[in-house]
């Protein structure tokens, strides 16, 4: 861990709330990130990581509901602020990008005016300074021409275009968190590595630390220092990135990297086939008794279906929760 | 899963309405068209007479009661009547595509620019009053919504793989567009058959109402109320119970249609209202 | 934008011509003339000569090709024909009855606009309260009032009983003798209009830019300002527009009601009468009307929507 902890989540529990009963979503969940750090989350879709990613700044809505678990911001609790206090907080000290850049923007709105929301919303500037400073915050985000789309509606951007500006729009403020949510999953493969560029030397530059969350595990190997990988609501592998990929501990983890195309890999380990992950991720209203893997697990035994593993520390602050790690 | 607040509610106040109609003859006073009695004329609610009399002395209870029965036949005829056209015309249009779907969609366009109660009663102007004429009239002017929606829906249906399968089995295309596409789009259609039978029922009393529709003696709610118009300062409950009846008989078909909706056409919810 | 609005009234032609066709054949295949009716409902006394005469008088006597060839030809010169019973031009008779018409149709409207879209927008705010409850109950019932019905009453109750209003009546043409018929009018588009606020509203408020516009750190009530509105309101306005049109065709049996002096009363009494060139007309104008007010709502909807293009 670099610096001092700017995000401390602990045993955080969000519930789906179905009429009277409450279904543990995500549960047990517990991480830091350090000022200007990049952790990354990992998973299937499904398992957790966007909501978690929602209740940081507050914007579950029914039927989600944070059910338990503390979120220290800077030292100070955040799951419980008014609606006004987490206003304050959302978009200026911690902002987001969401995964679709084709409907997350207003479209009627042109984008200009969508970036400069932020500054008359928390800078209190004036229309017509927040105006000049949205063509800044487009040119920053490396868009050609700000001065001229800034008129644009979104219709008339490409999709990476539409994502540099909700990153500007993210980042317009200079938060101290960015919460990246997917955010080049609905993009070509060539738009993806330019907004992943742009989204790490930014954040490099403004000193802000990012949680990047994504299905994909190659980016989150080239984005993060440490990853945690989530299943089914659970953190299930928490390690620095490099000993995440050469010595993976839990079985599903060792099932996301085995299913990854290593460049290289057949010349050092020959002809061998992709390895899948049998199985889909549960419902939250099913999730199976004690290890929620252990419907998939190839390692399962009695133990895994009768008790819920505990967290066991590993080195470097890593943990896994598993009965049968390695 | 939900209590379904508008569907049972709808259900119930239609079906009151058709309990009202069918058994009329037996839950009725007096006759009435011809137990007129000039004696009882224009007396209040009360004990003998339920919503009181009319100027010529019948008994309104029962007049509201047999004016069910025509409110009902013409509200659900000329609706089926409606739908007949417009799913016919509407599927046909967008399986066959071409010169005919040109045709038809051009016909629509037309009928939707002209309101359909104006339709209904230039057709009337031509017609002789009467119940067999309001259905014609009703049942010919508002087919345009459900053939522009039977229409739409056909075009995504048309290239799904099991419509593909059937032509490849060599089923002819009346046969494909009706056991192969016609259940699939049915939902909807039914939600716009129960709204469009409250709107023939509303139709239908305003065209009687303007003395084109069904005439007086014969108790249709719009053309009591017609007559009632006259007596509003002196027996305003002439007036009360036939409106009453329309209003009771639409919204039941409307909150129905509601309720239907949200189960047979659970996307458009949000669409429209 | 200009050549938009010129198109859109290029093809507004054809289907002008379409209902006047229509209507036109629709009248043709009549059993009865103006002349026998005349004489059926008892108003005069006619003889056969005299309705051979007058059958020749308005050229019914001709075959209906011939008449249609020349109806149509009138009609691309702006002629509406001559009324049979005033043996007016009928251009007259629908322009004295434009005026209370549309005061008529704009007043209902606005009554609806003023109530219904802010009840909906109300009502789709709080999902499930009170003021939700409410307001769609009233909509749904509102939907299922007869308008004549409902001007009666209201007719009892705020002129008869109260004496606040007049009962019916065009008078000098001042508000008083509005305020009855636009309400029984305007309470369908009202109810209407309320439903589909909030229906557009509780669609656009779960659209993934609202989402946007909260994690910017916005009040709910700068999410409705900023984001919300606009973008219902292109919706809204659709219905506005096909509501309008609806109006024009209701108000006849409300015009007949109050005895307003407007195109629906002319063309009710017309049709009784079979003036048909006088029913022709007023249909025409309606349908004109109804024509022009939706290329309105689409021109306005495409500035206030820049995805949709003038096509």
């Amino acid at each position: 861990m670099s610096g001092e902890a700017l995000l401390e989540v602990e045993n955080l529990r969000l519930d789906l709330i179905v009429g009277a009963r409450r279904f543990p979503a995500v549960k047990d969940v517990s991480f830091t990130i350090g000022r200007g750090e990049t952790l990354g989350l990992v998973g299937e879709s499904g398992c957790g990581k966007s909501i978690t990613a929602l209740s940081l700044i507050g914007l579950l809505r029914h039927p989600l509901a944070i059910g338990g678990g503390t979120i220290r911001f800077k030292g100070r609790e955040i799951q419980n602020l008014s609606a006004g206090e987490m206003r304050k907080l959302r978009g200026n000290a911690i902002s987001m990008i969401f995964q679709e850049p084709m409907t997350a923007l207003n479209p009627l709105s042109p984008v200009g005016r969508q970036i400069a929301e932020m500054f008359v919303l928390h800078k209190g500037a004036t229309w017509h300074e927040a105006e000049r400073k949205a063509v800044e915050a487009l040119a920053n985000v490396r868009v050609p021409a700000p001065d001229r789309r800034v008129k644009d509606f979104p219709h008339q951007l490409s999709g990476g275009m539409r994502q540099r500006v909700m990153i500007a729009i993210a980042l317009a403020c200079r938060p101290d968190l960015l919460l990246a949510d997917e955010p080049t999953t609905a993009l070509d493969v060539t738009v993806q590595a330019e907004i992943l560029d742009l989204i790490r030397d930014l954040s490099a530059a403004q000193g802000t630390a990012v949680l990047m969350i994504s299905h994909d595990l190659g980016l989150i190997a080239n984005m993060c220092a440490r990853v945690g990988v989530m299943y089914a609501g659970r953190l299930v592998e928490k390690r620095p990135a490099q000993e995440v990929f050469r010595t993976p501990s839990h079985p599903y983890t060792k099932g996301l990297v085995a299913s990854l195309p290593l460049l290289g890999a057949r010349a050092r380990h020959g002809r061998h086939k992709l390895k899948e992950i049998t199985g889909v991720v549960p419902a939250v209203t099913a999730f199976p008794d004690g290890c929620r893997f252990n419907p998939r697990c190839y390692a399962r035994t009695e133990i895994c279906v009768a008790q819920d593993p505990g967290e066991t520390p590993l080195p470097h602050d890593g943990l896994v929760r598993c009965h049968h790690h390695e | 899963m939900k209590f379904r607040a508008n569907l049972v509610m709808g259900g119930v106040l239609f079906a009151a309405v058709v309990v009202a109609g069918t058994f009329a003859p037996f839950l009725a006073h007096t006759d009435p068209v011809m137990d007129a009695n000039l004696m009882n004329a224009e007396i209040p609610p009360g004990s003998e007479f339920w919503f009181g009399t009319d100027a010529q002395g019948r008994d309104i209870y029962s007049r509201v009661l047999h004016g069910a029965r025509i409110s009902l036949t013409v509200g659900i005829v000329s609706q089926l009547i409606n739908t007949v056209i417009g799913v016919a015309l509407g599927l046909s249009a967008g399986y066959w595509g071409g010169w005919w779907d040109d045709l038809v969609s051009g016909v629509t366009n037309m009928m939707l620019a002209i309101p359909s109660l104006i339709f209904a009663l230039a057709i009337m102007a031509i017609l002789t009053p009467g119940l067999t004429s309001l259905l014609i009239a009703l049942g010919l002017t508002n087919w345009s919504y459900t053939c522009r929606l039977s229409r739409a829906s056909t075009l995504s249906l048309k290239n799904q793989g099991y419509v593909q399968a059937a032509k490849v089995l060599g089923y002819s295309d009346i046969r494909i567009m009706v056991t192969q596409i016609l259940p699939n789009i049915l939902g909807p259609i039914i939600v716009i058959g129960t709204l469009g039978m409250g709107g023939a029922v509303l139709a239908e009393a305003s065209l009687s109402f303007l003395g084109l529709g069904i005439r007086p003696p014969f108790p249709s709610w719009g053309s009591m109320l017609s007559d009632a118009r006259d007596q509003i300062t002196t027996a305003p409950w002439i007036s009360v119970f036939p409106g009453l009846a329309i209003f009771v008989t639409v919204l039941g078909l409307n909150l129905l249609g509601d309720g239907l909706r949200d189960i047979l056409d659970p996307q458009s919810r949000a669409r429209r209202a | 934008m200009l050549s938009y609005v010129f198109r859109r009234l290029l093809q507004a032609i054809p289907i002008l011509l379409a209902v006047a066709a229509l209507i036109f054949l629709l009248f043709s295949v009549i059993p009865g003339s103006f002349a026998s009716s005349q004489m059926a409902d008892g108003r005069t006394v006619m003889d056969a000569e005299a309705v051979a005469r007058m059958n020749q008088q308005f050229g019914l006597d001709q075959p209906v090709a011939t008449r249609f060839v020349k109806y149509i030809g009138q009609l691309v010169t702006l002629d509406l024909g001559t009324s049979f019973r005033t043996r007016q031009p009928v251009w007259h008779l629908i322009a004295e009855r434009l005026w209370p018409t549309l005061q008529l149709a704009f007043a209902s409207m606005l009554f609806a606009i003023a109530i219904g879209v802010p009840l909906g927008f109300l009502a789709a705010l709080r999902p499930g309260s009170w003021i939700d409850m409410i307001s769609m109950v009233a909509a749904v019932s509102g939907l299922s009032l007869p308008k004549f019905w409902l001007g009666l009453m209201l007719m009892y109750l705020f002129a008869l009983t109260l004496g606040w209003l007049p009962s019916f009546g065009y008078g000098d043409g001042s508000l008083k003798n509005l305020i009855l018929p636009s309400i029984a009018l305007g309470v369908a588009p009202l109810a209407l209009l309320a439903r589909t606020t909030r229906a557009s509203v509780l669609e656009i408020m779960n659209a993934d830019f609202v989402r946007t516009a909260r994690s910017k750190g916005m009040s709910e009530r700068r999410v409705v300002q900023w984001h919300l509105a606009r973008n219902a309101l292109v919706i809204v306005l659709t219905t506005v527009g096909l509501q309008f049109g609806s109006v024009i065709g209701q108000a006849v049996v409300v015009e007949k009601l109050f005895a307003w002096p407007g195109l629906g009363s002319l063309l009710v009494d017309s049709v009784s009468l079979r003036d048909i060139p006088v029913v022709q007309g007023c249909i025409l104008v309606i349908v004109l009307f109804f024509l022009l007010v939706n290329m309105l709502v689409d021109v306005l909807a495409a500035t206030i929507d820049p995805r949709i293009r003038y096509t």
